[in-house]
């Protein structure tokens, strides 16, 4: 278990030094993206249309946080992660087009974003879940509010990080995926449980 | 002060509790299950919970940035007055927590998947009424996660495998969640009524705190099965691994139909909000889950 600290952009050839249970921590500039602006930024592409920022290096977060607003300036009050599972259909087209290096989320990913994850470099640093005002305190800056018609959990907000972490690699570059690795243990106990319950398989 | 705005500001009162402050009885279990965890990333995970537990009361900012779909249970005695009043306070006391707090606007038309912007909508925030004797009004906010709700679910069992089957369709739907309902989770179990009540009642004992298990001794026994059983997974915090994947389990029943077993599994995430308070007739407040003083 090694502990990284990456300033973005991050190069390909960094994010393939990271292995699964290493530890990351990002300091530049991260961009949040839910279902909608996912589903909006890949039809951008399709278009041929730019998206507000160029995405090539940074870190994409799956997270809708609470904002509030003080003068003209947006304040993250709280910005944990959101479950990661809803974004894989978008995420291989995402990481292949936008060749961003990092995916922030709670709850893992498939086996079509860890194909693409290998494919093109990029790797799944889990934020613990709910924890929003630890992640609020590395924010340091939003440095601006994109697709706001989108509502405020869905908009894209650019914020600018300071070590933001810390985030355990729960998938690699190298087609390792621990949440996949747990479930598929998690299945195996089953007949144990159920034994233990009495129950018939 | 008119009881209308009494209720208001109540109920913005046990928004705010909710919303920073996680109930002691889920505090003490997650302080138990980090000592407890042998899982080095489990701790981990746990480690970051306690901490943000502990930044939100200081920062007075809501634990989770999902501050949850916006839910009240209400007792009303009979004899309380302005019942038909209710309703608006509630509507407005949530406008407010979410202007104030802040908490995020977490209502969206299902049709034009637009965001009100103010937590409240069509049926939201949501009502579950009781009628009980008296002239006091009880409160009770549950601010439900997304994360969690996700994972709930309900189903007809087939009635000739009794309670086994019961045990086998939680496990089954624990091992399905996996990491997305943010665990460790609390359980709220229900069999029973039809689909609609099974579901009903799963959610609502997620209301009862986590020290407290069933009166019935053969239901806190299943209770406690249950428990041990889902921890065997190994899904552990966040689905890191670890054997902390359930902190809790609740059990409701109602009766059945005789061809049917319905039954239903309401997760939440450990950030299990909610928060309680009683008006008196005379406008006198008791704050019931949380000792702050506002």
């Amino acid at each position: 278990m090694a502990v990284y600290k990456f300033k973005t952009p991050i190069s390909e050839e960094d994010i393939r030094k990271l292995k699964v249970n290493d530890v990351l921590y990002i300091t530049g500039t991260m961009v949040t993206a839910r279902d909608q602006a996912h589903k909006r930024a890949l039809d951008y592409f399709k278009q041929g249309k730019p998206l507000p920022i160029n995405l090539e290096g940074l870190a994409v977060f799956h997270c809708g946080p609470v904002v509030s607003k003080e003068g003209e300036q947006w304040i993250a009050v709280a910005a944990g992660p959101t479950t990661s599972t809803r974004m894989d259909i978008f995420e291989d087209d995402f990481i292949k087009n936008f060749k961003v290096r990092v995916v922030i989320g709670k709850g893992g990913m498939g086996k079509k974003t860890t194909d693409a994850m290998a494919k093109y470099g990029a790797v799944y640093g889990a934020f613990t879940g709910g924890a929003a005002i630890l992640a609020a305190k590395a924010i340091k800056n939003v440095k601006s509010a994109e697709w706001l018609d989108l509502g405020m959990p869905e908009a894209l907000w650019v914020f600018e990080v300071e070590e933001f972490g810390p985030l355990a690699i729960a998938i690699d570059s190298h087609g390792n995926n621990i949440f996949m690795d747990i479930q598929k243990k998690a299945e195996e106990n089953k007949q144990k449980i159920y034994q233990k319950l009495g129950l018939s398989p | 002060m008119e009881t209308t705005k009494i209720v208001e500001n109540v109920a913005f009162n046990i928004l705010k509790q909710a919303s920073i402050y996680l109930p002691e009885d889920v505090k003490q279990a997650l302080t138990q299950a980090y000592a407890e965890e042998t899982s080095e990333t489990g701790k981990t995970q746990l480690k970051a919970i306690l901490d943000n537990i502990e930044l939100a009361e200081k920062h007075q900012a809501p634990i989770c940035q999902d501050t949850g779909t916006i839910i009240f249970y209400i007792k009303a005695g009979a004899k309380a007055k302005n019942l038909d009043k209710i309703e608006e306070a509630l509507i407005n006391a949530t406008r407010k927590a979410t202007k104030e707090i802040p908490l995020r606007p977490n209502s969206v038309n299902p049709f034009t998947q637009k965001n009100s912007g103010d937590n409240t909508g069509r049926y939201i925030p949501f009502l579950h009424w009781e009628i009980v004797s008296g002239d006091s009004l009880e409160l009770t906010v549950m601010p439900k996660g997304g994360g969690s709700e996700n994972v709930c679910v309900t189903g007809m069992l087939v009635p000739g495998e009794g309670i086994n089957g019961l045990k086998k369709f939680v496990v089954d739907a624990v091992l399905k969640a996996g990491a997305k309902p943010c665990p460790p989770n609390i359980l709220g179990i229900a069999m029973g009524g039809g689909t609609d009540i099974a579901i009903k009642l799963a959610k609502k004992v997620l209301l009862r705190p986590l020290h407290e298990p069933n009166e019935n001794p053969e239901i806190a026994k299943l209770e406690k099965e249950i428990l041990e059983a889902v921890n065997m997974t190994g899904i552990g915090p966040m689905g890191l691994g670890g054997k902390t994947t359930v902190l809790g389990v609740h059990v409701d029943y109602a009766f059945r139909h005789p061809a049917s077993f319905p039954a239903a599994v309401a997760f939440n995430c450990w950030a299990a909000r909610r928060a309680s308070a009683r008006i008196n007739a005379d406008g006198t407040v008791e704050y019931l889950t949380h000792k702050i003083k506002w």
